[in-house]
């Protein structure tokens, strides 16, 4: 049995995660704004925060509902937006799989872009991590993000205020994921998925439903393995 | 907009229910059981596959610019990329890139 230590590996994903809040403050107060402009009151549009906690969707159910979009249309759109999540559930299966059901259960409602970015990100980094440790590291990566993005939520919402665009915090988005996946391209494997990843994703941009991201992912997937057993088979 | 209150929950339960079972699919029902070795193969590669796609649309068409490429947000990328690859620290990349950003955004002002 390996010495396991949960306790510090939450630290180290608290701090993983704190970074994020630099995207999460401003794209929480923006959503708070945007939905009560759109003339949802401050219950529902927490409880998109709150139930849904998914950035992307939110944004496409609330612009789709003020084009009065039929039901069905916003909640297949706000859907698609969040596919790339089965993806990420399914990533996490072989490290989270073994943890109780109660527990996957948590992480799954907290899996989000950040907090999936850093922990698969420290889990490729460290195979000797038990499974208390990787779920502690899950948890700490999201303590930051998830309540700071009900709250900023909730003061976009109240104040209608949000960061005056000067500030390009727009930007915040991209610089953090850069930041957060540049260390995980270590293997040429890696850099030739990323590369397809972004090739076939500004390639697919008119796919309607966001789809266009995942026929880029898949592909992208297929090139990361491929020329891993390529490369194996070279050597 | 003009929806009802109950077809507004409507659509936000839709939302959390569809969007948890999403993120609990494989967590949730693959659970212990050993996937073959082609599939883990491939879903090693699942962050690098997913999120340069999410990112490089913004990074070359941003919306805060209708969609024009813009030199301060394309260096700040690339500064970011570059200092996250050679030094694997986030922070530091994170930084240097917001740096990069509004340096370059006060230059060309």
């Amino acid at each position: 049995m390996a010495i396991s230590n949960p306790k510090t590996a939450y630290w180290r994903g608290f701090r993983a995660g704190a970074p994020f809040l630099l995207v999460i403050i401003p794209f929480g107060a923006l959503f708070g704004v945007v939905g009560t402009e759109a003339g949802l009151p401050v219950l529902e549009v927490m409880a998109f925060s709150v139930l849904v906690i998914a950035g992307a969707a939110q944004f496409t159910a609330v612009q789709l509902m003020t084009e009065q979009a039929p039901t069905v249309i916003v909640i297949i759109s706000a859907l698609a937006v969040n596919l790339r999540m089965a993806m990420y559930s399914a990533s996490l299966a072989q490290h989270l799989g073994a943890a109780p059901l109660w527990q996957r259960a948590f992480i799954g409602y907290l899996c989000v872009d950040q907090s999936y970015a850093c922990s698969i990100t420290e889990y490729e980094r460290r195979p000797e991590m038990t499974v208390p440790e990787k779920v502690a590291f899950f948890v700490g990566s999201i303590s930051t993000v998830a309540p700071m993005w009900y709250i900023s939520t909730y003061a976009g919402a109240v104040l209608g205020v949000a960061i005056p665009p000067e500030y390009a915090l727009d930007f915040a988005v991209p610089i953090t994921f850069l930041a957060i996946i540049a260390p995980a391209l270590r293997t040429l494997p890696h850099v030739i998925a990323a590369l397809i990843s972004a090739a076939l994703a500004l390639a697919f941009v008119w796919v309607p439903y966001n789809l266009g991201l995942i026929i880029a992912a898949i592909f992208a997937m297929i090139a990361g393995a491929q020329s891993e057993v390529w490369l194996e088979r070279r050597r | 907009m003009n929806y009802s209150t109950p077809t507004i929950w409507l659509i936000i339960i839709c939302l959390a229910l569809g969007t948890f079972g999403l993120r609990f699919v494989f967590i949730g029902l693959v659970g212990n059981r050993e996937m073959p070795a082609w599939l883990l193969r491939h879903l090693r590669y699942t962050a690098v596959a997913v999120m340069p796609g999410l990112i490089a649309p913004l990074v070359l068409w941003p919306a805060a610019t209708g969609g024009q490429p813009d030199p301060a947000r394309l260096s700040a990328a690339g500064v970011a990329l570059a200092v996250g690859v050679l030094s694997k620290n986030v922070i530091g990349a994170i930084v240097s890139g917001i740096v990069t950003l509004y340096v370059v955004q006060y230059l060309l002002t």
